[in-house]
């Protein structure tokens, strides 16, 4: 006769638990379980990232809900005695309610905009084993798609999207419906692709919804190819990132299987499959256009708009492209409706957002909050606060975003607001630094990283980049000439106003916003009286010619 | 010469395709690059110059035209690893494994490159050893971590 299974203990399955060993903690707890003869009552099973807890293999226990984090090996035969055989919670390795970002958070001072807490995109993540597709159907999932399928029109699910005020989550906010819309008005077959190519530095919220919750993306995916009238979709997916393809891969592979992608889904006539598409290692394939290029096998650089890929994008074809985040957000709006997205976040941007929080902070993560959630926030209440030393600056959004000072600490973080004060939310990575960090050596990296990748199309991009970074090498040497300030500032609008792609214009966004906050600090980095040396005319006239080496 | 053939036999004879059968052609020749014997193979199954797919692969920092080590380390020098201390530890790596940003060890076990985000920034410092990810870098930790995975992997040749 089978037991009745006691308790459920999900282990955090991601790249970065794989690399703590949660993969071998898993084997050794099970046979531990084994020794102790409580293999039927306590079930182990795999689950996607457990939330920002800080380092190391975490666990969820159930039915208490219990989350710990942080265990070792070593560890195991005593939290197996205290936690499954006792029924006792470990307080050594206990997170405290709600720091997991699950359950009620603490009630915050400011509760106007936040009355609201949980979980749309993550909501599964670290609940159910992303391997088992009759997990996500448990909760819900590939309701979303029955539904519309069964009850909806293409037209219904858009409008459902546009009330529901969704706007993109890969950095832009363009809204969502809107894309749709147009793809939707387009001529011939058109093309749904899943941007997955999360090459901004400082962010992996789409590799951990990748892995935690791969099914929600597929409904997504085929929710809006249902509503653009799209047959194919691609996931095009970043080279380095292992996991998630192997997850995906399955995900789709057993939807198919269970005939909720295919032909006919549902009995309703609608068809769709979906592929996967491997990147290589290139950051502006992250742009739409570079990454319909890096799809028909060209070299992944940006096209000229217009034509928009709603008009002609894949193979000329009507092709919307949308993100990770952007699509997980899809079935739960499908489901609950409108009205119900709209009571998370702020009125110009309803939802949550999912954040990375990194670099200088006790606890490094992922956490998803109501939009219009500030930094401080962010920081000090998810992010367990600097450490070690005191905050001296933030980056948001990714190399590409804008560097906070203090005073931008408890700006309400949303498309709408952000614009109003200068700013862009960007990516959703929140790089956390202290006063160890020399600006000019950190916007040195930044620029480094620019130059690297930019992909030669044109020369602002090209050219500006290069130029930016030995301007920030200089600075950080304190060796810059007197007028460096005034080239970087020159340098920055021309890329801006000239840039051939949004990548491009970008670079601007970490340099304008230095200047504006830390001026003082890339001053110092300048050398008095430093003079630019007189331009001579290099490669004009190659060496030993005549002339070669005079001003 | 095989493998390009066998690559283009699972993708098709479709340029579109490119990247997918470079990939695998890479991951297939034992010095982990593409060397222009398979470029010219591919040229010809494909229909395409081999100028052209030279133009392309070379866009993407995942391929090689020169051989490599067999076994790739890559470490990410993007700015949230760099606040956490990637210097140091490319700098210990290069002294560890005595060769510079790609450039492949004597014994043709290791090559080294810097590289953009590895999107392990929650561990950061970070790098990739093939396909498998290492965080929490310090100068202090690198030798461990390079001879623990040479002694693994030799031991997983000398199975073979």
């Amino acid at each position: 006769m089978k037991r009745k299974v006691m308790a459920q203990v999900l282990v955090g399955i991601d790249a970065d638990s794989v690399l703590a060993g949660a993969r071998r903690f898993k084997t050794v707890l099970v046979g531990e379980l084994a020794r102790r003869s409580l293999a039927g009552a306590v079930e182990v099973s795999e689950t996607g990232p457990v939330g920002p807890v800080g380092p190391g293999v975490s666990l969820v226990v159930y039915p208490r809900g219990e989350v710990y984090a942080g265990l070792e090996e070593p560890e195991i035969p005593l939290f197996v005695e205290e936690v499954l055989v006792k029924g006792r919670s470990w307080d050594r390795k206990l997170v405290p309610a709600g720091k997991a970002g699950r359950g009620p958070a603490p009630a915050p001072a400011d509760s106007r905009r936040r009355q609201h807490y949980g979980r749309i995109v993550l909501e599964n993540c670290g609940l159910i084993d992303p391997g088992d597709i009759h997990e996500y159907i448990g909760r819900d999932g590939y309701r979303a798609l029955g539904e519309a399928l069964s009850g909806s029109t293409p037209g219904g699910v858009i409008e459902k999207i546009e009330k529901a005020g969704l706007r993109g989550r890969g950095g832009a906010g363009f809204p969502t419906a809107l894309k749709w819309r147009y793809t939707a008005a387009g001529q011939g077959e058109k093309v749904l692709i899943c941007n997955a190519d999360e090459g901004e530095p400082g962010t992996f919220k789409d590799r951990l919804i990748m892995e935690g919750d791969p099914h929600r993306v597929v409904e997504g995916m085929a929710l809006a190819a249902f509503a653009i009238g799209a047959r194919t979709g691609y996931i095009y997916i970043r080279g380095e990132y292992g996991l998630s393809l192997e997850r995906l891969g399955k995900a789709v592979s057993d939807a198919r299987s269970a005939g909720l992608l295919g032909r006919d889904i549902f009995g309703s006539g609608f068809d769709l499959d979906i592929e996967l598409r491997l990147g290589a290692g290139s950051y502006v394939c992250g742009e739409e256009t570079a990454l319909i290029n890096s799809m028909e096998g060209c070299r992944g650089e940006p096209r000229l708009k217009p034509p928009f890929p709603a008009e002609s994008g894949f193979l000329g074809r009507p092709t919307c492209v949308n993100n990770v985040e952007t699509l997980a957000n899809v079935p739960p709006i499908v489901l609950r409706g409108p009205e119900w997205f709209r009571a998370f976040g702020t009125p110009g941007t309803p939802g949550t957002k999912v954040y990375t929080i990194l670099g200088h902070v006790r606890r490094p993560g992922l956490v998803e909050v109501p939009m219009g959630t500030s930094l401080r926030e962010i920081i000090f209440d998810y992010g367990g606060g600097v450490f070690p030393g005191d905050f001296k600056m933030a980056h948001l959004g990714g190399t590409a975003g804008d560097i906070m000072s203090r005073e931008a600490l408890d700006l309400p973080l949303a498309f709408e607001t952000l614009q109003e004060a200068g700013h862009n939310l960007g990516s959703g990575a929140v790089l956390v630094m202290n006063e160890s960090v020399g600006l000019p050596d950190f916007l040195a990296c930044c620029l480094r990283f620019f130059r690297h990748e930019s992909c030669g199309h044109c020369t602002p991009c090209r050219i500006g980049c290069r130029r930016l970074h030995e301007s920030f090498v200089r600075l950080a040497r304190g060796r810059g000439y007197e007028d460096e300030l005034a080239t970087i500032a020159g340098l920055a609008a021309g890329l801006k106003e000239t840039a051939f792609c949004p990548m491009g214009q970008s670079v601007a966004a970490p340099i304008e916003s230095a200047l504006r906050y830390f001026r003082p600090e890339l001053e110092a980095g300048v050398e008095p009286g430093r003079k630019r040396p007189r331009r001579r005319e290099r490669g004009f006239r190659p060496a030993g010619m005549p002339g070669a080496g005079r001003t | 010469m095989n493998r390009v053939l066998e690559a283009v036999g699972r993708h098709g004879r479709d340029r579109r395709r490119l990247l997918s059968i470079l990939h695998e052609v890479q991951a297939g020749h034992p010095g982990n690059y593409l060397c222009p014997e398979d470029l010219a193979a591919a040229a010809s199954a494909l229909g395409m110059a081999v100028s052209e797919i030279r133009s392309i692969a070379s866009f993407y920092t995942m391929f090689s035209f020169r051989p490599r080590g067999r076994h790739l380390v890559r470490v990410c020098e993007s700015p949230p690893c760099h606040v956490m201390g990637a210097t140091g530890v490319l700098e210990e790596l290069r002294r560890v494994l005595g060769v510079r940003e790609g450039e492949t060890t004597a014994d043709g076990m290791f090559t080294l490159e810097a590289s953009s985000c590895l999107g392990l920034c929650g561990v950061a410092p970070a790098m990739m050893i093939d396909g498998e990810s290492f965080g929490n870098l310090t100068p202090e930790g690198i030798r461990s971590v390079i001879d623990r995975f040479r002694a693994r992997a030799e031991k997983e040749r000398g199975a073979r």
